[in-house]
């Protein structure tokens, strides 16, 4: 592999670019979903912080990075200071490989709009979704609190049992694009996106990232009802802002992965590529928020059996099917 | 570059394996275990194993190391046990195997030429499957079927009585 500094260069700058994309995407969103969740309950939500609140992102930031930084006496420092990152990058490590747009020519130079265009990609972002659970284990371990441990142990049986889903629901569409490259994915989706030819992988694959953000209703791992704030009780300031900012991120990440996936990328008619990809990825934020705004909280033995007893084998049998499909088509 | 490369994850990888022989706490092995796979993982990417690579990220350290943490966490074994130094009369198995190991490595040292590395091609997931399933699909298909009475038999000795 021959580079040469352009390559270099253009490499940083998307990398810097992308985190300053997401970074004031995730900052926005939650936001939005005060606002939403606001006008959703009858309320007004923040508006006070510049015009409609928009200057409130920046205000919560300063607020959690001048709070004291709490550490319990009894936990374990170096894992309770590591836990917030490992949850917070495994999700900005997934954008790596997600195709943003239709591939650029500047100065002859072809720019993809993707960090990098691995060949494993599908299985890179099954790997980092497998690795997002290490945060929230290690968040209530380290803690050292009989609530944050509680909070962990469901988050980890949870997140384990709906990977598992995920992960299964996936392989129709590989079986369809014929290659675990999200490029090839895209592209195979150029005259009909891949919801139409498999309605149910979307709808399973869409019920896991549920699970797989912790939010309503799969948010058993910080129910506040039951153990004050789950995992990341003990957590306070710019350290639970990782957290908190680490699944806000989360959910674009898997929004933006559910348009490539199954409503094909970045493509669509009239408008440029990259609004398109960015109207899928809002639209399923807004989904997020509606869904939570909406759903009350499932129980534990309901959301297990949900997991292991009704959606993995769906989407077994929806491998079946698709093979069926494929080999007499 | 990648020479620099491989020799910094190399030593992550020992050093990573080391701590996790070491540490006393449980959790902790688990986590410095799953930094020495997640620096082999990327030795096999740089090898031109993306798919090996992947799959020690998500078996290892995705899957098996997250069990071994719900296992620690739901019988709480976290808290440190006292370390006492084994006796000598306890070391000699690993003497022995430490004597075996380096005797071995010596007479391939003195009796072989250096073996040379084979030329470095990167394989696709295309070509990896395509070797997986028609050249070795027998093994894979009994392995597998290994893996089933494996799951019966966990599910058997695991069940109410």
């Amino acid at each position: 592999m021959t580079w040469n500094y352009v390559d270099i260069a253009l490499m940083l700058v998307k990398i810097l670019l992308v985190f300053f994309i997401i970074l004031t995407l995730a900052a926005y969103l939650v936001l939005a979903e005060r606002r939403i969740l606001a006008w959703i309950q009858d309320r007004i939500g923040p508006n006070r912080v510049g015009p409609f609140g928009l200057l409130q992102p920046l205000a919560d930031v300063i607020k959690m990075l001048t709070k004291e930084d709490l550490i319990p006496a009894s936990s374990d420092r170096l894992l309770f200071s590591l836990a917030p990152a490992m949850a917070a990058i495994p999700a900005i490590l997934t954008f790596s490989v997600v195709p943003m747009g239709a591939p650029l020519h500047i100065m002859g130079h072809e720019v993809s709009l993707q960090v990098t265009d691995l060949d494993v990609a599908v299985l890179f972002f099954l790997a980092l979704s497998s690795i997002a659970v290490y945060g929230v284990a290690l968040g209530g371990w380290a803690s050292n609190s009989k609530y944050a441990l509680l909070g962990s142990i469901r988050g980890l049986s949870q997140l384990i049992s709906y990977e598992l889903s995920m992960g299964l629901s996936l392989v129709p569409v590989v079986m369809l694009a014929k290659s675990l490259r999200m490029t090839d994915i895209v592209n195979a989706q150029a005259s009909m996106p891949f919801i139409v030819y498999q309605p149910l992988a979307f709808l399973i694959f869409l019920v896991s990232i549920f699970a797989e953000c912790k939010r309503i209703p799969f948010d058993l791992p910080e129910a506040e009802g039951e153990l004050v704030a789950g995992f990341h009780t003990e957590y306070s300031g710019m350290r639970f802002g990782l957290f908190f900012v680490g699944e806000y991120i989360n959910i674009i990440a898997l929004g933006a992965l559910a348009s490539v996936f199954f409503l094909g990328g970045w493509r669509g008619p009239l408008l440029p590529p990259i609004v398109w990809f960015f109207i899928k990825v809002a639209v399923f934020s807004f989904l997020f928020i509606w869904v939570r705004g909406t759903l009350p909280r499932l129980r534990y033995d309901q959301l297990m059996h949900l997991g292991w007893k009704f959606l993995t084998p769906l989407a077994l049998i929806n491998i079946l099917a698709t093979g069926w499909w494929l080999a007499l088509r | 570059m990648e020479a620099i490369l491989f020799y910094i994850l190399s030593a992550v990888t020992l050093i990573g394996t080391l701590c996790a022989i070491t540490a006393r706490q449980a959790v902790r092995a688990i986590v410095y275990l799953v930094t020495s796979f997640f620096s082999l993982a990327l030795i096999f990417y740089l090898l031109g194993a993306p798919l090996v690579a992947a799959f020690e990220v998500i078996i290892y350290a995705g899957a098996i190391m997250v069990l071994f943490m719900f296992v620690i966490m739901m019988l709480d074994l976290g808290h440190p046990e006292k370390l006492t130094f084994p006796k000598i009369r306890d070391w000699w198995p690993a003497v022995l195997l430490l004597a075996v190991i380096a005797g071995s490595i010596l007479i391939l040292a003195v009796s072989r030429e250096p073996a040379t590395a084979p030329g470095f091609t990167a394989i696709t997931v295309r070509e990896f499957s395509q070797a997986l399933f028609k050249r070795y699909g027998v093994a894979v298909e009994i392995i597998s079927m290994q893996l089933l009475f494996a799951l019966v038999g966990a599910l058997y000795l695991g069940r109410r009585r």
